[in-house]
This record gives C-alpha cells, sequence and structure tokens, in this order.
C-alpha cells in the first residue's frame, strides 16, 4: 500500500517538500540542541518543564480523540463514521508519534531512554505513560492496516480485530488519565493538584481532536475528491460541541475552587494565568484569547443554525482547536511552576530554537498523517475505479 | 524498608492498580499495622539540626556554601536560569514559604536560612523517577545516579523545596576549582545535595557542617536516643519546611 505515497500531484509534492524543509530545519537544531543542552531552551531551575512537554500533553489528547470516531461506529454501529475512522485512528498514529518525539526532544540525556524499559519502575507514572501510548501506537497501527487492508481486498475485516478495537477504547481514554496523574499527583504543585485534571485532559481532548478532525476532512474536501459527506461532519460537531461545554464547565469549577478557597498556593497560579503576577504579565493576552475563541466557539456551536453552517463550523472548529492548543499547549505546563515552591514568580517563554525544533516535530507529525491519508484515499479510489 | 521489601513492591506494581497509587497506599497500611521498630534495634537515620540564630551571628557567612561547592564541583553558571545549587542560602519568608506571619522580628526576617534538600522520608521525587536513577538509601540519603539519570526532570517537579538542579549546559567549564576526588557532571542529568555521602562513608561529618565557623549545624543519628541530634530536638522548639505535604523532611530548623 505504501507505493501509493510516492505517486501524487505537484500540489502533494510542494507540500511534502515544504514539511521534508521544516524538518530537516527541526533536526538540525536538534542537533544543537544535543550539543549545547536544553539550556538553548527557555527552561530553567524554576521551571523545568516547559513548550516541549506541553505539545506532548496537547497531542496526547489529540491522539486520544481517535476514540471519539471509533466508539459510535464500532460500538453504537454509527455506519456514517465509516468514512472517518481511518482517518481518526492515522491522525492518532501521528499524534503519538508527535507525542514522543517531543518527550525525546525534552530529554536531557536522550540516548538513555531505554532506562525507562530496562529499569521499569511501577510506582513512576512516566512509566505507565511510556507503556499506555506505546501500546496506543501498536493499537492503532494495528487497527488501520488490518481494516483497510480488508478494505482494500473488498472483504470484511477479520472477526479477531474486534475485540482489539474495543480494547483500543478504554486503552484511549487510560492515555490521557495517565498524562493527567503525571501531573495531579504532585504535591509540590498545587496549580496541578486537583482531581479534575483528568477528565477535564479528556474534555478537552475530546473537543479538540474532532475540531481537529472537521478541519482536516474540509481540507480533504478541497484537495481531494474525497468528500467524507455532510452528516459524519455533523455529528463530529455536535460531540465537540457537548465536550467543549464540558471543558468550559470543569474550568469554571477548577477557577472556582482556587479563588473562592482563596489558598494562596492554589490562587496565585490562576492570578497568574489571567491578571498577572508581581507584574509577570506573560500569559495574560493568550489566556484571554482563549477565553474569547471558547465562547466564540460555544456560540457558533451551541447554536444550530451556526452550527449547521458549514463555512461557520471552520470558524467554530478552529477556534476551539486554539483556544484549548493555548491552554493546555502555552499555559497549563508552565504555571505549575510559576510562582514556584519557594514562592518566586519565574518567567518563561520559548526560544527560537524551542520553537523550531517544536515546528519540526508537528511537521515530522503532518508528514506521518500526509502520507497515511494519501494511502487511505487512494486505497479508496482504487476501490471506486475497480 | 528493606531491599527485599522495595523488589516485592515493584514487582506487586505490575499490577497497574498497585503500581499507580500502590507504594503510598501501602506504606499508609504498613505504618497502621506494622508498629515502629524501637529507636535502640533500628539502625541509622541521618538528619540535621540548623540553629539559624547561631547562623545569624556571622551575617554574609558562606563558608558551608564555598566547602560544598569546592567538595562536589558545583559550576558557577553566572545565571540564575542555568544555576547549580546543593546548598544555598533563601530569605525567611522563601525559606518557609508556608509561614504567613505578617510580623516577623526583623533579624529572621532579613536573615537568610540555609536549604538544600531535606532527604525526606518519604521522597516525592524518588516516587517519580521513571529509572530508578534517584532513591532513598537505608540511612535515609537520598541518592543520584548520574549515569542513570535521562534528564526527564520529574524529579524536579515533584521536589516542594527546589532543591534539586539540572545541568542545562556543560557544567565542567564553569568549575572554579576542580576537587579530583569527586566526580563532576554531564550535561543533561539532575544533581542534588547527597549529604556528603562519600564523606560519611569515610566516617567524616558533611562538609557544610565541619565548614560552618559558628557550630550552627548539627549532624547526626535520629535512630540513637543519646545523640547531640536527639538531644537537640527534644531541649529545643524546630521547624521543617512544608511538613504538611507528609515529605517529613529531615532538616531541622532553630528559628
Amino acid at each position: 500500500m505504501l507505493e501509493n505515497a510516492f505517486s501524487g500531484s505537484k500540489k502533494y509534492w510542494t507540500w511534502i517538500i515544504i514539511l521534508l524543509i521544516l524538518i530537516g530545519i527541526g533536526t538540525i537544531t536538534f542537533i544543537y540542541q544535543m550539543n549545547t543542552g536544553l539550556g538553548i531552551t527557555g527552561m530553567g531551575r524554576d521551571v523545568t518543564w516547559g513548550f516541549y512537554i506541553a505539545q506532548f500533553t496537547f497531542l496526547v489528547g489529540v491522539a486520544a480523540s481517535a476514540v471519539m470516531v471509533v466508539l459510535p461506529y464500532y460500538l453504537h454501529n454509527y455506519k456514517e463514521f465509516g468514512k472517518i475512522t481511518i482517518l481518526g485512528e492515522f491522525l492518532a498514529v501521528g499524534s503519538v508519534i508527535m507525542c514522543m518525539t517531543f518527550i525525546f526532544a525534552d530529554m536531557g540525556q536522550p540516548l538513555r531512554m531505554l532506562n525507562m524499559f530496562l529499569y521499569p519502575t511501577p510506582h513512576s507514572l512516566m512509566f505507565w505513560d511510556a507503556m499506555s501510548l506505546g501500546g496506543y501506537l501498536v493499537l492503532n497501527v494495528l487497527i488501520s492496516q488490518v481494516t483497510l487492508d480488508a478494505e482494500k481486498k473488498g472483504m470484511h475485516p477479520p472477526k479477531w480485530i474486534k475485540p482489539i478495537i474495543i480494547l483500543s477504547i478504554p486503552w484511549a481514554v487510560s492515555i490521557h488519565t495517565v498524562t493527567a496523574f503525571l501531573y495531579q499527583g504532585l504535591a509540590a504543585r498545587p496549580f496541578w493538584l486537583s482531581a479534575i485534571m483528568a477528565p477535564r485532559f479528556l474534555a478537552t481532548a475530546f473537543s479538540a481532536g474532532p475540531a481537529l478532525l472537521i478541519l482536516l476532512c474540509m481540507m480533504l474536501r478541497r484537495t481531494t475528491k474525497f468528500d467524507v459527506g455532510y452528516q459524519p461532519i455533523q455529528k463530529l460537531a455536535i460531540i465537540a460541541t457537548y465536550a467543549m461545554l464540558l471543558n468550559v464547565f470543569f474550568l469554571l469549577m477548577e477557577i472556582f475552587t482556587a479563588l473562592y478557597s482563596g489558598i494562596p498556593g492554589h490562587a496565585e497560579h490562576f492570578k497568574y494565568l489571567y491578571f498577572g503576577l508581581d507584574g509577570n504579565y506573560r500569559l495574560v493576552p493568550w489566556m484571554w484569547l482563549s477565553t474569547i475563541l471558547a465562547v466564540v466557539s460555544l456560540i457558533l456551536l451551541v447554536t444550530p443554525k451556526y452550527r449547521n453552517n458549514e463555512k461557520l463550523l471552520v470558524i467554530a472548529s478552529a477556534s476551539v482547536f486554539l483556544s484549548i492548543w493555548l491552554d493546555k499547549g502555552l499555559g497549563m505546563v508552565v504555571t505549575g511552576f510559576i510562582p514556584s515552591t519557594l514562592g518566586y514568580v519565574p518567567d518563561y517563554w520559548p526560544t527560537l530554537p524551542e520553537v523550531t525544533i517544536s515546528i519540526g516535530i508537528y511537521a515530522l507529525g503532518a508528514l506521518i498523517i500526509t502520507v497515511l491519508y494519501k494511502i487511505a484515499l487512494s486505497v479508496r479510489r482504487q476501490l471506486k475505479v475497480s | 524498608m528493606s531491599i527485599d521489601r522495595r523488589k516485592f513492591l515493584a514487582i506487586a506494581g505490575g499490577a497497574a492498580a498497585i503500581g499507580i497509587a500502590g507504594r503510598r497506599t501501602l506504606k499508609v497500611l504498613a505504618k497502621n499495622v506494622i508498629s515502629k521498630p524501637s529507636a535502640t534495634l533500628a539502625g541509622k537515620r541521618w538528619a540535621m539540626v540548623i540553629d539559624l540564630k547561631k547562623c545569624r551571628e556571622l551575617p554574609g557567612c558562606t563558608k558551608c556554601i564555598q566547602a560544598c561547592d569546592y567538595a562536589h564541583n558545583i559550576p558557577d553558571m553566572g545565571n540564575s536560569k542555568d544555576e547549580i545549587k546543593w546548598i544555598w542560602k533563601e530569605k525567611f519568608n522563601h525559606a518557609f514559604v508556608e509561614q504567613e506571619n505578617y510580623f516577623v522580628p526583623d533579624d529572621v526576617k532579613n536573615n537568610p536560612a540555609i536549604l538544600f534538600c531535606n532527604h525526606c522520608d518519604n521522597p516525592p521525587c524518588t516516587n517519580v523517577c521513571p529509572t530508578q536513577a534517584t532513591w532513598k538509601r537505608e540511612d535515609g540519603v537520598v541518592m543520584m545516579d548520574w549515569h542513570r539519570c535521562i534528564g526527564c526532570r520529574y524529579c524536579m517537579a515533584a521536589c516542594p523545596y527546589g532543591s534539586r538542579s539540572f545541568n542545562w549546559r556543560d557544567p565542567r567549564p564553569h568549575i572554579k576549582q576542580l576537587n579530583p576526588d569527586f566526580p563532576t557532571r554531564e550535561r543533561g542529568v539532575v544533581e542534588k545535595c547527597n549529604f556528603c555521602e562519600e564523606r560519611l562513608s569515610r566516617g567524616l561529618l558533611p562538609a557544610c557542617v565541619e565548614a560552618c565557623p559558628v557550630k550552627a549545624m548539627t549532624f547526626g543519628n535520629l535512630e540513637d536516643p543519646n545523640s547531640e541530634i536527639r538531644e537537640i530536638l527534644n531541649k529545643r522548639f524546630t521547624i521543617r519546611r512544608k511538613p504538611e505535604l507528609g515529605t517529613q523532611p529531615e532538616i531541622y530548623y532553630i528559628i
């Protein structure tokens, strides 16, 4: 099937070459980071996790969101999703690979990563995160490969794959729960020490993921002749709507608990995020932008008239995605370190090399997803022709 | 806690349910079921009392820090972002962030406290390490293996005391005076105070304790009821940093 990735239009190849160039620049910057150390990033003694770990966290959500197409299709027999389950699964594959690459980029000694498996440590959540992410990647590669292969041969997928597909549903929930546990189990960081973190992670995942899938489907409709149709996109929009409502609801619960209780250790982080602390306003405009986008997206999504309009739905989906990215990919991780455990208000902003490496990793993900989508669509097109 | 128990827990943890919160839970259970062995039968439990009253007698003194920096090849990175520190000074309100008293005696407020790794009885840093590159020894010293550390910095996120440093850049060119008897580190690994375990094994006191001109630091075995440290703890009221987190820090302060 892979041969389909090597034949394409001029547009396809231009896109591939742009991605390869970005990956190349990212790789060169990463080599520079390997030789100089993580000191080239904005991270430091107080803010020890930054942009990389935030992107990892955000992308675990995107990966987990595949379950939002798999579950209706396989558990509820929602046939309309037949065309897009494979797109969801391939999106998950690309996202998990990006997650792993971001982790790799964030390690001080990336070549020692295998120590995690050489000395398995069940009391460390990072061990479980590695296990669940690795397992999820294997599941999705296997499922998409087997179902696409069956489709190519014009047959039903073999029976043995069904239980594996069912297994992938709770597994998707587990990857983001474990990722939340990574944070919410730390007594030292009151900002993350919240039981609602895992549910909120899932809510953000199940809104940002389907929103991205809507955008991807629209893009495919424009750039290729592949059209998933009106209904599946509307269904995805409804999923994103409910999940986004839950996300905002959970966020307000967090803010209420922190600010009404007034415990400084909890309240100060939210003050830093939304109002600035000790003259540090770094994230304030971004968090309010995230808030505005959340409100805009909800107005557009909740009102059926707007949601049913595909042009407005594009704006709504982009708003959901960006709102959650700002919240999770920019604010959530570093705010755990600001103020610090000693009550200082350190500053953090990603540096140019840090952003360049991150863009390279995103380009790698985009390349993987492009190639996988190309293969899936080619298989379908050949089916139609024959 | 014996090695066997740790091994047992590692195996038991193979089941996800136990693995996630299990170690803590088992510890709590163990505490309630098994009574603590009498002090005379127990082994060593290293701890330290720092008398800040004595420390304040010599404001501006940095003898303990200098001794540690030399003993452990601590580099001077020249900026706070890349800073490596094992022992350092911090103003009262930053050292004891949970102490929200508005009115504090001037000499307490304006003079720094000496901070370093608390060598907690229940260290959150060792709990989160995915490679067991940091662990608690039988005698309570929280150790680091710089050859195993993958530099994920999870321990730094978990430490409530800011006691851990990461080598953001190559530290070697920044070491002022090289101590050939102690290893240097490479970039990309975490490090912290080791309670001078290399000196303890030779029967010596930690370098900071030895260097203090006013004998403000008392190092000793908590399990020995006749030790000097126990005598001080029995007589003087001491506080610890963030005791409410349940980490059981083993550095005690006389304010």
